[in-house]
């Protein structure tokens, strides 16, 4: 009896090896027969340098670069502004597939200028990368910490406590100014979906080709909404404080978002935009503190959930102006904002389902004054945008 | 296991920050052939007056150099030794007198480093770039033995008089892979010249490395009203050894094929001569063929540091055509001869370079070293 479980798994294992060991086969056989190898036209094997980061400083310009080529890269020489300049390369030698490299140019950048990097390999190929306003970047001591968090605390957590402030006026609406304040969510996070996602692919489109951005921002963003979802529904469809804290879950890693895009900013030397950009921001962030109290307006809660809330939403905005102005790669900062629209999406969901699946189910539901929200919320958040976007 | 604890230590290294990799203590990258990168203070906070301390300690190029040096490993050539590599073929002369002079050239491909480390598919005449020098003397009948081991159709086209049987177009001394032509013409007029390939697309042909010096002396016996310039010209003759003679090619190296070129130098080399420097004895004059093969930029020039200098157009003629000059600049296939002395000047390096600023610091900057002779 006991016999019988036992080689029913041997057997199930022999299925699931059967096929890889046809397929190792195969690939010893590709390998040793080359059979690609009548197609070799003495083309030059594929070359493809990704800058990942690039920062300035008191050595000059740093940078980290990937290699992409079919075969190990070498970085001949460097040309800063049409002249070659001495450099460091750690580690040092050619650049496997997808290796990187830190490279430090003892270049003496001008404040405010704009410099351009070529790399030069041994077979001559060049690869430019251009800085646009040369500014100092942002050391990580504590008085620059200090400064970013007090530009996140601005464009994040304040608009967002200022947002909550509604709380009183929203409390006396009716019905039907309340599903009209819940549209108006919706449209706001539809607006922040579409915004999210077009950062994430702007960022997974400057990756390397490898790491398959644009797919996997898609992906990710499915898999952290059906996870969220999946997670939230545990214990039914969730509403009130559960529902705004996912809302606040969703802004924050938007907020993240837009903090990577302020920290960016002041690393590449855009801080001239400067109060205004911030001002932008904090207009357009006020709507998300309306967004998160709009499910709990019946359940009045204390005043620690409403910072609670606050702080979820809004704080994320500090430690990504912080990896921003420290020149994040993009592939983490795609990863991250792929997050974000996961979540985003799935408080659409919730707060969608909440919205038009009440009484009288999703026809009577979908009238003018759903609409009507919707569209004040896409109008509210573009038109405030505009402050921002350059 | 030792990679795995070497990823753990550079990841160390990499988490310290620049300020690590600053330090000068890191590799320079590129295998055995790299140079030592100088060691340049710095320090962590940056002083406002002088925010650039690493750039207080520049030797005469400082950081604004190619990393690292040729060697003769891929180019089987010394490029220092292409200033005064002078071919002066196998020489009959017959009853008369009549000297007849041969010279022996070979097209072929071949991947020449054209900066340390950068390697580029040339075309090239005797597996150089530039080509080898040829010269003769004012009247001697030339015999080239030109056969072409390349890919492609070649020639050999002179900057020179001679008929149109010879002039290395097509129908006239072009010939294909495998293939051998002999041009046969007159050593005239004398001067700076040069040669080149001259098949078609031409731009292609010449970026790729076909071009060369044809430097043709004056027959002194030919000049009696500047003979004793001509015999100073004369290679070999006793006043000739007077002169401290070198043969210098402005070229440039489009790597990428964009059509503009990444790498200027004199005689290939990006650098060479700067990390290299020409020994010159303070005492004897210096004479430069300088010709401008240089594709895309349509001029090139030559700017002599501290000093001026005699310039021959051409070389053509045995007086100057501009006279106590410091910068001259020639177009494409322009040529000329220039005669300068440090007699008078201390001992030190003098540099010399194209004074477009972006070709110098492409690589086309050199210097002299001078020093008084030990004898």
């Amino acid at each position: 009896m006991n016999d019988k479980p036992n080689s029913s798994r041997l057997a199930l294992l022999a299925l699931a090896i059967m096929p890889l060991i046809l397929l190792a086969l195969t690939g010893a056989w590709i390998i040793s027969s080359d059979p690609l190898r009548v197609f070799d036209s003495g083309a030059p094997p594929v070359e493809k340098l990704i800058f990942e980061r690039l920062f300035l400083d008191e050595n000059g310009i740093n940078m980290k670069v990937r290699a992409e080529g079919s075969e190990p890269m070498t970085i001949a020489q460097i040309q800063v502004d049409d002249a070659y300049w001495r450099f460091t390369q750690t580690p040092s030698g050619s650049l496997p597939r997808l290796a990187t490299a830190n490279i430090v140019i003892p270049f003496p950048w001008v404040v405010g200028d704009a410099h351009t990097v070529v790399v030069v390999t041994n077979t001559g190929v060049t690869f430019e990368r251009t800085i646009e306003v040369a500014v100092q970047t942002q050391s990580g001591s504590v008085g620059n910490l200090r400064a970013q968090a007090t530009v996140g605390s601005f464009v994040g957590i304040l608009p967002v406590m200022i947002g909550m402030l509604f709380f009183p006026l929203l409390m006396r609406l009716s019905a039907n100014s309340m599903k009209f304040v819940l549209s108006l969510t919706l449209g706001m996070l539809a607006f922040l979906l579409m915004d999210v996602l077009e950062d994430a692919f702007e960022l997974a489109r400057a990756t390397a080709p490898a790491f398959q951005g644009s797919a996997m921002v898609v992906l990710v963003a499915a898999i952290v909404c059906l996870g969220l979802v999946a997670f939230g529904r545990r214990n039914g469809a969730p509403t009130g404080l559960a529902l705004a804290t996912f809302i606040a879950f969703g802004i924050g890693v938007h907020n993240f978002g837009e903090g990577l895009a302020i920290g960016a900013a002041i690393a590449t030397g855009a801080t001239g935009l400067g109060a205004f950009l911030i001002l932008g921001f904090a207009i357009h962030n006020v709507t998300e503190g309306v967004a998160i109290i709009a499910p709990v307006i019946r359940k009045k809660p204390n005043i620690p959930i409403f910072i609670a809330l606050a702080l979820l939403a809004g704080a994320p905005a500090i430690p990504g102006i912080w990896l921003g102005s420290y020149a994040i790669e993009p592939h983490w900062a795609a990863l991250a904002l792929s997050i974000g629209a996961g979540a985003i999406l799935q408080v659409l969901w919730e707060v969608g389902a909440l919205t038009l699946r009440g009484a009288g189910g999703f026809q009577k539901n979908l009238d003018w004054v759903f609409l009507g929200g919707f569209t004040f919320g896409v109008v509210f958040m573009f038109l405030t945008g505009i402050l921002i976007k350059f | 296991m030792k990679r795995f604890f070497d990823k753990i230590t550079n990841r160390r290294d990499l988490l310290k920050g620049g300020a690590a990799l600053a330090s000068g203590t890191a590799l320079a990258g590129l295998g055995a052939s790299q140079t030592a990168v100088a060691s340049t203070p710095y320090t962590d906070t940056i002083d406002p007056a002088n925010p650039h301390p690493s750039m207080q300690s520049m030797g005469s190029l400082g950081d604004m150099v190619t990393v690292g040096d040729v060697g003769m490993d891929i180019n089987g050539f010394d490029v220092s030794e292409l200033l005064t590599d002078w071919e002066t073929g196998s020489v009959e002369i017959d009853d008369d007198g009549q000297v007849t002079r041969t010279f022996h050239v070979d097209a072929e491909d071949r991947n020449i480093e054209i900066a340390p480390g950068v390697i580029f598919p040339a075309w090239t005449y005797n597996g150089r770039v530039p080509g080898p020098t040829l010269r003769a003397t004012e009247g001697d009948r030339l015999r080239i033995v030109f056969r072409n081991f390349g890919s492609h159709p070649h020639s050999m086209h002179f900057h020179g008089i001679h008929g149109a049987s010879m002039d290395g177009i097509n129908g006239s001394g072009l010939i294909g892979p495998g293939e051998e032509f002999i041009y046969e013409f007159d050593a005239k007029p004398f001067g700076c010249h040069l040669y080149h390939c001259h098949a078609f697309p031409l731009r292609a042909h010449m970026h790729k490395g076909m071009y060369g010096a044809f430097i043709v002396d004056p027959a002194p016996e030919k000049h009696p009203e500047n003979n004793a310039v001509a015999l100073s010209r004369k290679l070999g003759t006793p006043e000739n050894q007077e002169w401290q003679e070198f043969i210098m090619v402005m070229n440039a190296f489009d790597t990428n094929f964009d059509g503009a070129n990444e790498f200027y130098a004199i005689n290939t080399v990006a650098h060479h001569y700067m990390k290299h420097p020409i020994k010159v004895d303070r005492a004897r004059p210096i004479r430069v063929y300088l010709v401008n093969a240089t594709e895309f930029d349509p001029i090139n020039s030559f700017h002599l540091h501290a000093n001026f200098f005699n310039y021959y157009d051409h070389g053509t003629t045995l007086t100057p055509t501009s006279q106590i000059v410091d910068t001259i600049m020639q177009c494409q296939a322009q040529r000329g001869i220039l005669e300068f002395s440090f007699k008078d000047h201390e001992v030190g390096q003098y540099m010399f370079h194209a004074h477009q600023s972006e070709f110098a610091e492409l690589g086309w900057m050199s210097v002299f070293d001078v020093q008084d002779s030990e004898g």
